[in-house]
């Protein structure tokens, strides 16, 4: 095929694939219009059922955290499936081969600067998660980010004493954990799996929500511990030596 | 649409296809956090803040890994 007669040819297909285009946004809904009923009925009913002010946050632990139960799972098996793979490939041998990193003034005094507020960042957005936008996949990743935070200021050294990785393993399968015993518990009760059948507690107050409250925390837990466990298999596995890649 | 909200989605366009053109990789990771930003203040013009917090969230994580497999490559290259 010469080259000319492929020029013509992606010539055509481009065309073809802007005409498309121009004809899906001629027909799309106006700016900001909304045909469906889903959430108006929510923004009514939402704030006196579960009294939680972030409604995204009552959908996805509560209305339907059957749901979110299969998509923390999702994290929670694709980690694990990392972990196994990455320790099988490595063995035992070649554990520690720390690394002298020379960090730049800047990023050491920034960081370490930072450090404090982000932590508390991330507990501020995982603990209110039923009263404000966030909750505990937000929270629990910024959460996982001071940990990579403190590796870019310290080096591997600060980074292995961080994420031990028993404890690591030990907080995940306790977050993902949490969340079922929480569906589980509510079975107990007489209720339905998932089930909000606590006290929905005052509205505007931490206390608020009931089970959305639990989950939430063990959600923050699940996922920050998630993706440091993620982050310490994919350092541990560039730490090999060059040649066994 | 307001103009605040068109002016927003203009940036937006334009600092998205700055990360495509850029090909230096540390500088294209400074500038896809630039647009992790534009992208979460767009959100909350459109008055989506827990998307905003989302993109926030990807927006903190993805350059600082970016970074970080750069250092490691860095390392192992020279």
């Amino acid at each position: 095929m010469t080259i000319r007669s492929r020029q013509i040819m992606a010539l055509g297909s481009t065309a073809a694939l802007g005409l498309l285009l121009v004809w899906g946004v001629i027909r799309l809904p106006d700016f900001g219009a909304y045909p469906g009923p889903y959430s108006d009925v929510l923004n009514a009913a939402a704030v006196a059922e579960r009294h939680v002010t972030n409604i995204p946050s009552a959908v996805n632990f509560d209305y339907r955290a059957f749901d979110t139960l299969g998509e923390e799972f999702m994290l929670f098996v694709a980690v694990a499936g990392l972990a196994v793979l990455f320790r099988e490939q490595r063995g035992r041998s070649n554990r520690k081969n720390p690394s002298v990193v020379q960090v730049s003034e800047a990023v050491r005094w920034m960081g370490s600067g930072l450090i404090g507020f982000t932590v508390l960042f991330g507990m501020m957005i995982v603990l209110h998660g039923s009263l404000t936008p966030g909750g505990g996949f937000q929270g629990g990743l910024i959460l996982a980010m001071t940990v990579l935070l403190i590796y870019l200021i310290r080096g591997d050294e600060a980074f292995e004493r961080l994420s031990r990785r028993a404890f690591v393993e030990a907080l995940e399968a306790a977050g993902a954990g949490a969340y079922v015993l929480i569906g589980l518990a509510m079975l107990t009760t007489g209720g339905m799996f998932l089930e909000n059948l606590l006290p929905i507690g005052r509205l505007r107050e931490l206390d608020s929500g009931g089970t959305i409250f639990l989950i939430n925390l063990a959600t923050g837990v699940e996922v920050s511990a998630a993706f440091v466990l993620l982050f310490a298999e994919f350092l541990e596995e560039s730490r090999k030596p060059s040649s066994e890649r | 649409m307001t103009v605040i909200q068109a002016v927003v989605f203009v940036l937006v366009a334009i600092c998205g296809t700055a990360v495509v053109l850029m090909r230096e990789p540390y500088r294209q990771t400074f500038l896809l956090s630039l647009y992790g930003l534009l992208l979460s203040i767009l959100f909350v013009m459109l008055a989506a803040p827990d998307v905003a917090l989302s993109v926030i969230v990807i927006g903190a994580a993805l350059p600082l890994m970016i970074l970080t497999a750069l250092r490691i490559v860095g390392q192992h290259s020279t």
